[in-house]
């Protein structure tokens, strides 16, 4: 007397929590998030978040630099990876040229105020 | 520049502006730098329009019914609407969540036959009564022709149904959707009735709406009800920080625990801060009632106003750490996104580093 499908799944028993080790719940990982960061005076750091990994993010840099022209530089972060640093609040002029490259809008995320 | 507003290069510019939270899908890229518009739109600065679910004829007919109908009237209103026991500030005093009454002005071309329809039904109702007689005979004598081709269903809007129509008549003209069904006309009277095609969604959807508003006027009326929440009282402490004074209050409004919104205001203004004893919020950083209320429309659209329904009157409960919303007016659950900051750049001095 042996039941395959019996045995095979327990559905009373204890799974445990089931979000425990679900990284992406509610997360924002597939976002392109930009931000803006308040400096001393009225200047301000613009920063890209989470390209994803088909951009060079250095080329990226590059054309940014030289299209809005602006400095900025390229900071490795454990947690949120490359991020693009700019200087000056460039938010919506990085969400105008990575549409314009082809980005999905809805993939864009502009945090501040 | 003690006291000179930063980060806000256009404030010359401001104009008497109407604070009005209105759902519009429209208007996306609100530069926040800018000038606030007139009407603050539902949407993240990113563009992407927030998803307050989606628009229902009977939400169209609500906007439309007070926004076109009231014309010119319609300022006036708001302000009374939004100032009526706050008389003495009239400008920036309340922030309604305007959840009906969209801007019409910047309305999507859909809502346009619901804005005839919507004449029809609200305001001029009486005189449509008159002239509904009148349309039913003409619509039975175009009946043939009707059945004859659909192609003209455009001549249905043309029936002169009476001098009293004329103004609708000139907007139905107008009309780029006003051959996608016999907007203009009440419930039993519409022409298809009696014939044999197949009936459109379009137009099954507004008899039933025709009927329902027949049946409840109250439901155009009484929808006008907003969702208003104090304007954010900015001090300023000092050169470098900002004082949130009224933060309790607007936590209390929108039934959230003022944790979940500081947490969100600092991840969003990439700043920290502190909460002093008489429960304001000390924020790091300079900043303008203007920025802050902007930060907190956009809280009210992810964490307040039910997707679904786009009611205020929800709940936000914690559950396997993740945070769900759910409405108490439609019942709807859903979960919303954890609030996370962001990579923080190195700004200040590394030795004091304490803002990341």
């Amino acid at each position: 007397m042996n039941v395959q499908n019996l045995n095979a799944f327990d559905p009373f028993a204890d799974e445990g929590d089931p979000l425990d080790n679900a990284q992406d719940v509610g997360s924002q990982q597939n976002y392109i998030h930009v931000r803006i960061q308040q400096r001393n005076g009225r200047k301000t750091l613009t920063t890209l978040q989470g390209l994803p990994k088909e951009y060079d993010a250095k080329k990226l840099l590059k054309a940014f630099k030289k299209e809005f022209a602006c400095n900025g530089t390229l900071v490795d972060d454990e947690e949120a990876g490359q991020v693009i640093q700019l200087q000056g609040d460039q938010r919506q002029k990085i969400s105008a040229f990575l549409v314009e490259e082809g980005i999905p809008k809805t993939t864009i995320k502009i945090h501040g105020f | 520049m003690s006291e000179e507003p930063l980060f806000d290069p256009s404030l010359k510019k401001r104009k008497s502006k109407k604070v009005a939270f209105s759902e519009d899908p429209l208007g996306a890229d609100a530069d926040p730098t800018s000038p606030s518009p007139a009407i603050i739109e539902d949407t993240t600065t990113s563009g992407d329009a927030v998803d307050m679910g989606p628009k229902t004829v009977h939400e169209q007919m609500k906007q439309n019914g007070v926004g076109e109908e009231e014309g010119e009237k319609k300022e006036d209103e708001d302000f009374k609407a939004m100032f009526g026991d706050l008389k003495k500030k009239k400008k920036k005093k309340d922030i309604p969540l305007d959840l009906g009454d969209e801007g019409s002005g910047t309305s999507t071309p859909t809502t346009a036959p619901a804005a005839t329809e919507d004449l029809d039904f609200s305001d001029l109702k009486k005189k449509k009564k008159s002239s509904k007689k009148k349309a039913a005979f003409d619509m039975e004598a175009f009946e043939k022709e009707i059945n004859e081709s659909k192609a003209k269903e455009a001549d249905d809007e043309e029936v002169p149904e009476g001098p009293v129509e004329e103004v609708d008549e000139a907007e139905l003209g107008e009309d780029p959707f006003a051959q996608s069904g016999p907007v203009g006309l009440d419930s039993g009277n519409e022409p298809w009735l009696k014939s044999d095609r197949d009936y459109t969604y379009q137009e099954l959807l507004h008899r039933f709406y025709a009927q329902l508003h027949a049946a409840n006027p109250a439901l155009l009326t009484s929808a006008g009800k907003r969702y208003t929440i104090a304007p954010p009282q900015i001090l300023r402490e000092g050169n470098k920080k900002t004082i949130f004074a009224n933060i309790a209050e607007i936590c209390k409004r929108m039934h959230r625990q003022p944790e979940h919104v500081i947490q969100y205001m600092f991840a969003e203004m990439g700043t920290t801060g502190s909460v002093d004893g008489s429960g304001r919020l000390v924020i790091k950083g300079r900043f303008q009632q203007k920025q802050i209320e902007h930060v907190l429309r956009r809280y009210i659209t992810e964490y307040v106003t039910c997707k679904t329904c786009k009611s205020p009157d929800t709940l936000l409960t914690k559950e396997n750490r993740i945070f769900f919303m759910s409405c108490e007016s439609c019942g709807s659950r859903r979960s919303v996104n954890a609030i996370k900051t962001g990579f923080q750049a190195q700004v200040g001095k590394r030795s004091k580093n304490k803002t990341g």
